[in-house]
C-alpha cells in the first residue's frame, strides 16, 4: 500500500501527480473463502479490515452488488456521536466513537472525524428531563455530555433562534463535544484500501441472488451474479436488504425496511458551527467541509425499496429548519435523495450469529448506522472469527426479541423514528 | 406522495392516512398455549418483501376504516386496495391489477 503523509504529496507534487496507485485492486472472485461479507459499504468494509487486521483473516471477499459505499454509507448525514441512554448501547456506540479518534492514523487515510459537538436541542419539559436523563446516564457510563441552557445553546450555536417567537422554543440542549462528523465516502474509501492492502478482496457489480447451505444446513457458500463462491462463513451487512438477502437462506428477521432522506443546500460559506439535532420537531443539521447544509430528513411512513421518498417528509423538515436557524429561509436546497434502512422493533441493531450455522448478520441500524461504523464492524469481525459475540455486541442478539430483553432506544431516543 | 384508493372514498393524498404495517398477520387464536416463538412470529418477524407488499391503511382524516392495499415496495405502484377481511387478492400477469 502507498502510504499517504505530507511527503509523499510533496515527492508526488514534483513528479506531476503521476505516481499515485489505485486505492484497491479489482480483482475477479475467486472460487472459495474463508469468509465472505455481503455488502460493501462501510459497516462491511469495516468487518473485512478488523477481520484482516485483527484476527489474521486475510482470505476474505466483500461482495458488494452495486458500487463501494454507494448504499446508505454514501448517503447518510454523517453525524457521530456515543450519548445513547442504555448500558448495552452507550457500550456499542462508545466503542465506535473511541476508534473513530484514531481511525484516520489507524487507515492511513484521512476521514475528517470532526468533533465540532452534536447539540441535541430541548423544546417542552419532557425533553428536558429525558435530556438530563441522558446526561446522568452517560456520565455513569464514562461518557462526555452536559447540559446547556438556553443561552448557553445560543453561545455554543450563534446561528440557533433562541428567544424569538417560536411554536417549539429552545429550552436548552444536550451537547456531546466529542461528537461531530466525518466524511462518509472517505471512510468506505479507507477502509477499502486499508483491507484490500491486507489482501481482502472487493468485487464490485457482484449480486448475491441465493445462500447455498450443506445437506446438514450449515452455509455452504453463496450464489451469484458472477458465479458461486464457496466460503465457510458468510457475514451479510446489507442493510435495508437485508431481508432479501436473509430470506435465500430462509431466516425471517424483525426488521422492516423504510426510505429515509436527506438533502443538501447549496453551497455557502462557514456559517454552521456544529451537529445541532432536534428530535421533537425533527430536524438534523451540519455544514460539510465544502459549505453545504447538510439536513437529515425523516422516514415515510410506510417500507420501500424505492430510495427516495415523498416531498413532504422533506418538507415537514425544512420547516423545522426555517424556524430553529431562520437566517436559512432564503437558503436554496440543491440535492435531496433517500436511502433504504433496516428498522428493528426495539431501533437497536443485530450483531450476531443467525439459527443457520456459519450465517452472520450485522443488520437493523436503522436510522443512525454511519456513526457505529468502525465499532460495528469491529465487533463484527470478532463474532465471525471466533463465533461467538464480543461482550460488547452480545446483548445484540436475535433472540432478544424471543426472550424480551429488548434495547429499547425507540423509547429512549424521543426521536420520531 | 403517494395516492391511495381507499375502496369506501376513491383514491386520495396519503397525508389523509395512516399506515398500519404488514395485512393478514392474524392474532393467535389460543394466546396462552403457543411458545415463544411463535410470539416472535407474531409481533416481530415481518415478511418486508421486495416487491408486492400487503399493507394495511387507515383512512385517518376520512371515513376512518382500515382497509388493505397491494403495493409494489420497488416502484411504490399501488396494484389494489380491498376492504379490511377480505382475503388478499391475485394480482394479474402484468402485475398492475388483481384478476377478474
Amino acid at each position: 500500500m502507498q502510504s499517504y503523509s505530507a511527503f509523499s504529496l510533496f515527492r508526488q507534487a514534483l513528479g506531476g501527480h503521476a505516481g499515485w496507485q489505485r486505492q484497491w485492486r479489482s480483482p475477479q472472485p475467486r472460487t472459495e473463502y474463508d469468509v465472505v461479507i455481503v455488502g460493501a459499504g462501510g459497516h462491511g468494509l469495516a468487518t473485512a479490515y478488523y477481520l484482516a487486521k485483527e484476527h489474521g483473516i486475510t482470505n476474505v471477499a466483500v461482495l458488494e452488488k452495486g458500487w463501494l459505499g454507494g448504499g446508505n454509507t454514501g448517503r447518510n448525514t454523517t453525524i457521530i456521536r456515543s450519548n445513547y441512554l442504555f448500558d448495552e448501547s452507550a457500550a456499542l456506540y462508545e466503542h465506535a466513537l473511541k476508534l473513530w479518534e484514531g481511525l484516520s492514523q489507524d487507515l492511513n487515510y484521512n476521514v475528517m472525524y470532526s468533533p465540532r459537538g452534536v447539540l441535541m436541542l430541548a423544546h417542552n419539559t419532557h425533553d428536558v428531563q429525558s435530556f438530563k436523563r441522558h446526561v446522568h446516564a452517560n456520565r455513569l457510563n464514562g461518557i462526555d455530555n452536559e447540559w446547556l441552557n438556553a443561552e448557553e445553546c445560543k453561545a455554543f450555536c450563534p446561528p440557533l433562534n433562541v428567544g424569538g417567537a417560536m411554536r417549539y422554543p429552545i429550552l436548552g440542549g444536550a451537547l456531546q463535544r466529542r461528537g461531530g462528523t466525518a466524511r462518509h465516502d472517505a471512510v468506505a474509501w479507507g477502509y477499502a484500501r486499508a483491507a484490500d492492502a491486507r489482501g481482502v478482496d472487493i468485487i464490485e457489480n457482484c449480486e448475491v441472488t441465493g445462500i447455498r447451505r450443506t445437506v446438514n444446513g450449515a452455509v455452504e457458500g453463496v450464489e451469484t451474479s458472477r458465479g458461486f463462491i464457496r466460503a465457510r462463513k458468510v457475514g451479510v451487512v446489507a442493510a435495508g436488504h437485508t431481508s432479501v438477502v436473509l430470506g435465500m437462506a430462509g431466516v425471517r428477521l424483525p426488521l422492516e425496511s423504510y426510505p429515509l432522506q436527506a438533502l443538501v443546500s447549496e453551497p455557502v460559506k462557514p456559517a454552521f458551527p456544529c451537529v445541532v439535532m432536534s428530535n421533537t420537531i425533527h430536524a438534523y443539521i451540519s455544514q460539510s467541509d465544502k459549505g453545504e447544509m447538510v439536513i437529515g430528513a425523516g422516514t415515510d411512513a410506510y417500507t420501500s425499496y424505492s430510495q427516495r421518498g415523498a416531498l413532504h417528509i422533506a418538507n415537514h423538515t425544512l420547516d423545522a429548519i426555517c424556524e430553529l436557524v431562520p437566517m436559512f429561509r432564503r437558503l436554496r436546497m440543491l440535492r435531496n435523495w433517500g436511502g433504504i434502512v433496516d428498522v428493528t422493533p426495539d431501533r437497536s441493531p443485530i450483531i450476531a450469529r443467525t439459527p443457520v450455522p456459519g450465517l452472520y448478520v450485522n443488520c437493523g441500524w436503522g436510522t443512525g448506522g454511519f456513526k457505529a461504523t468502525p465499532g460495528s464492524g469491529n465487533v463484527f469481525a470478532w463474532t465471525i472469527a471466533r463465533d461467538e459475540p464480543h461482550r460488547i455486541n452480545a446483548p445484540f442478539t436475535i433472540e432478544r426479541f424471543r426472550d424480551g430483553i429488548l434495547i429499547d432506544e425507540s423509547a429512549a431516543a424521543a426521536v420520531a423514528h | 406522495m403517494l395516492l391511495i384508493p381507499c375502496p369506501h372514498c376513491g383514491p386520495r393524498a396519503e397525508l389523509e392516512f395512516s399506515y398500519g404495517g404488514e395485512a393478514h398477520i392474524a392474532r393467535p387464536v389460543d394466546p396462552a398455549s403457543i411458545d415463544d416463538d411463535s410470539w416472535v412470529t407474531f409481533l416481530y418477524e415481518r415478511s418486508n418483501p421486495r416487491g408486492v407488499h400487503a399493507e394495511r391503511w387507515r383512512h385517518l382524516h376520512g371515513c376512518g376504516r382500515f382497509f388493505n392495499v397491494l403495493r409494489d415496495t420497488v416502484s411504490d405502484t399501488i396494484a389494489a386496495s380491498y376492504p379490511a377481511g377480505q382475503p388478499r387478492p391475485a394480482l394479474s400477469p402484468d402485475g398492475k391489477g388483481t384478476k377478474r
